[in-house]
C-alpha cells in the first residue's frame, strides 16, 4: 500500500502540473483531431477498405499524439532540477516510475476516449464500434497501457539527452511494433464487426503478455535508468 | 559512527576521473566546507554523496547505509543548483508534495510551519512561476528543511541568494549545527561557508588536496587555504 500511495502522489502531482499548463494534452489533442480530419480526406469513408485499414489508421493517431504526452513526462522534471529532488526523496524508483507511467496513462487515455467519436463518425463507422464498445474500450486499454509503459521509460532514459523530442519516438516506435500490430488488427477486427473470437484472440493474448513483460521490465529497471 | 563517510571514491566521466581516490568524513554535528576551483569535482562528489548516481569505485555511507538506502534518502537534505519545486505548483502544494513523498504525519502543518520559518506564508497560495528569484530560494531552503534531516548536502547554497534569504540560510544552518545536524557544502562563498564549517576540504582536480578542521587562521582570510595547500 505504501508503495501505492508514493505512486499516486507522484501522479497526482504530474495531473495538478499538467491541467494547470495543458500544454501536452492541448497539443495531443489538437494533433489528434487534425490527422483523423485529414486521414478523413484521404479515405473513403464508404470503402470496405477504408474499415478494414481504419484500425491501423486509429493506432497510427494514438500513437503519434500520445508521443507527445510521454515526451513531458519526464521532461517536466528538468526546469529547476525537479528530478533530483524526486531522486533524492525516500521514493523508490519502480514508485516513481509507476506515479508518471499512471499520469501519462489517463492523460493519453483521455485524448483516445475524445478522438474515438471523431473517428467513428469521419470514418462512418459508429454502428459497429458502439455495437463493439466494451471490447474497444478493453483493446485501447491494453494498447495504451503498453504505450505509455514505453514511453515512460524510454523518456527517464532520454531526458538529459538534448534531442530528446526525437530521440523519444525512434526509440519507443520499433519496440512497441508487437503492441501496435496486436492493438491494430483487434481494432480492425471491432471496426469490420467481425469481433473478438477464436481467429484473432492470440493478439489479445499478445498484447496482454507484452503489458505484463515491459511493466515487470521497467519497474526492475528503472533504478538504473535512473541513477545507473 | 560518521555521519557521512567517503571512502576511496573514483569517479569516471567517459575515462576522465572527476573524482580519484576521494577519502573524507563529517561526524555527526559536523559542517565540513568543499571548497576548491571550478572544475575541482565538488558538485560531481556532493551528488555522488546524494546518490544521484554511483561512485565508480569506492564507497559512500549515510550513517553506515549505502546513498541510495531509503533510510539513507530519509536522513539527507539536498540543495542542488536548481531550487527543485515545480513552477506550475503553488509553494504550499510544493512543500505538502514533498511532505508526502517524505511520508510526515501531517505534510501540510509540516508546509505551514517551514513557509511561516521561511516568510512565505503571505504567498503560500502563490504559483511558483510568479515568484521573484529570492522567494524561489527561500522556498527551496524550506523544501530541503522540511523532512528535518540529518545531513544536509548544499551545493554552493549561497550563490545567488539575496541578503534575507542569505540571513534565513545561515540562521537554519545554524540551528541545524546546534541540533547535531550534520552539514556537507560545496561553495565558492568562502567568508559565509567559513563562518558556519567545522572542517574544510580542499579539492583539486578531483582529489583532496588538503583536509582538515577549520581554523581561525582560515576563517580571517578565506584565501589562506588556497594559498597554503592550493594550485596557486
Amino acid at each position: 500500500m505504501h508503495f501505492f500511495r508514493l505512486a499516486l502522489v507522484v501522479a497526482f502531482k504530474d495531473l495538478r502540473a499538467e491541467f494547470r499548463t495543458k500544454e501536452a494534452i492541448n497539443a495531443s489533442l489538437a494533433f489528434a483531431l487534425v490527422i483523423l480530419l485529414m486521414f478523413s480526406f484521404a479515405f473513403d469513408p464508404e470503402s470496405e477498405m477504408t474499415r478494414e485499414i481504419s484500425g491501423g489508421l486509429l493506432w497510427i493517431v494514438f500513437a503519434f499524439a500520445g508521443t507527445l504526452i510521454l515526451n513531458r513526462s519526464f521532461a517536466r522534471e528538468i526546469p529547476n532540477d525537479c528530478l533530483d529532488a524526486l531522486i533524492a526523496a525516500p521514493v523508490p524508483g519502480s514508485a516513481l516510475f509507476l506515479g508518471k507511467a499512471v499520469a501519462n496513462y489517463i492523460l493519453v487515455f483521455a485524448v483516445e476516449l475524445i478522438a474515438l467519436p471523431v473517428f467513428a463518425i469521419f470514418n462512418n463507422v459508429t454502428s459497429s464500434i458502439t455495437a463493439h464498445l466494451g471490447q474497444l474500450l478493453m483493446v485501447m486499454a491494453l494498447g495504451t497501457w503498453g504505450m505509455t509503459i514505453i514511453g515512460t521509460i524510454f523518456s527517464a532514459l532520454t531526458v538529459n539527452i538534448r534531442l530528446r523530442e526525437v530521440m523519444l519516438p525512434m526509440l519507443t516506435y520499433p519496440i512497441l511494433v508487437p503492441a501496435l500490430m496486436g492493438a491494430m488488427q483487434l481494432t480492425a477486427a471491432l471496426v469490420t464487426g467481425a469481433g473478438i473470437g477464436p481467429a484473432n484472440d492470440a493478439w489479445l493474448k499478445m498484447l496482454i503478455g507484452f503489458d505484463v513483460v515491459y511493466t515487470a521490465a521497467s519497474l526492475v529497471l528503472v533504478e538504473t535508468v535512473l541513477v545507473g | 559512527m560518521n555521519a557521512v563517510a567517503i571512502d576511496s571514491v573514483w569517479k569516471f566521466y567517459g575515462d576522465y576521473p572527476a573524482l580519484r581516490d576521494v577519502k573524507l568524513t563529517a561526524e555527526a554535528g559536523a559542517c565540513l566546507a568543499l571548497i576548491g576551483r571550478n572544475g575541482a569535482g565538488k558538485t560531481t562528489l556532493l551528488r555522488t554523496v546524494a546518490g544521484f548516481s554511483r561512485p565508480g569505485r569506492g564507497k559512500i555511507t549515510i550513517f553506515g547505509k549505502e546513498p541510495r538506502d531509503t533510510a539513507a534518502r530519509r536522513r539527507m537534505g539536498f540543495i542542488g543548483h536548481g531550487i527543485s519545486v515545480y513552477d506550475e505548483l503553488s509553494a504550499f502544494e510544493n512543500l505538502v508534495l514533498y511532505g508526502r513523498l517524505y511520508e510526515l504525519p501531517d505534510p501540510k502543518k509540516a508546509a505551514l510551519q517551514w513557509l511561516e520559518r521561511t516568510g512565505l506564508t503571505r504567498v503560500r497560495d502563490g504559483l511558483v512561476r510568479e515568484f521573484s528569484r529570492g522567494m524561489r530560494q527561500r522556498l527551496a531552503v524550506a523544501r530541503a528543511f522540511l523532512h528535518e534531516p540529518s545531513v544536509l548536502l548544499l551545493d554552493e547554497p549561497f550563490t545567488a541568494l539575496d541578503d534575507r534569504a542569505i540571513a534565513v540560510l545561515q540562521e537554519l544552518l545554524r540551528e541545524a549545527l546546534a541540533s547535531g545536524k550534520t552539514i556537507v557544502m560545496s561553495t565558492h562563498q568562502l567568508r559565509e561557508a567559513l563562518e558556519l564549517a567545522t572542517h574544510v576540504a580542499l579539492l583539486n582536480r578531483g582529489h583532496v588536496a588538503f583536509d582538515g578542521p577549520c581554523t581561525p587562521e582560515m576563517v580571517a582570510d578565506p584565501g589562506y587555504v588556497y594559498a597554503r595547500y592550493g594550485e596557486g
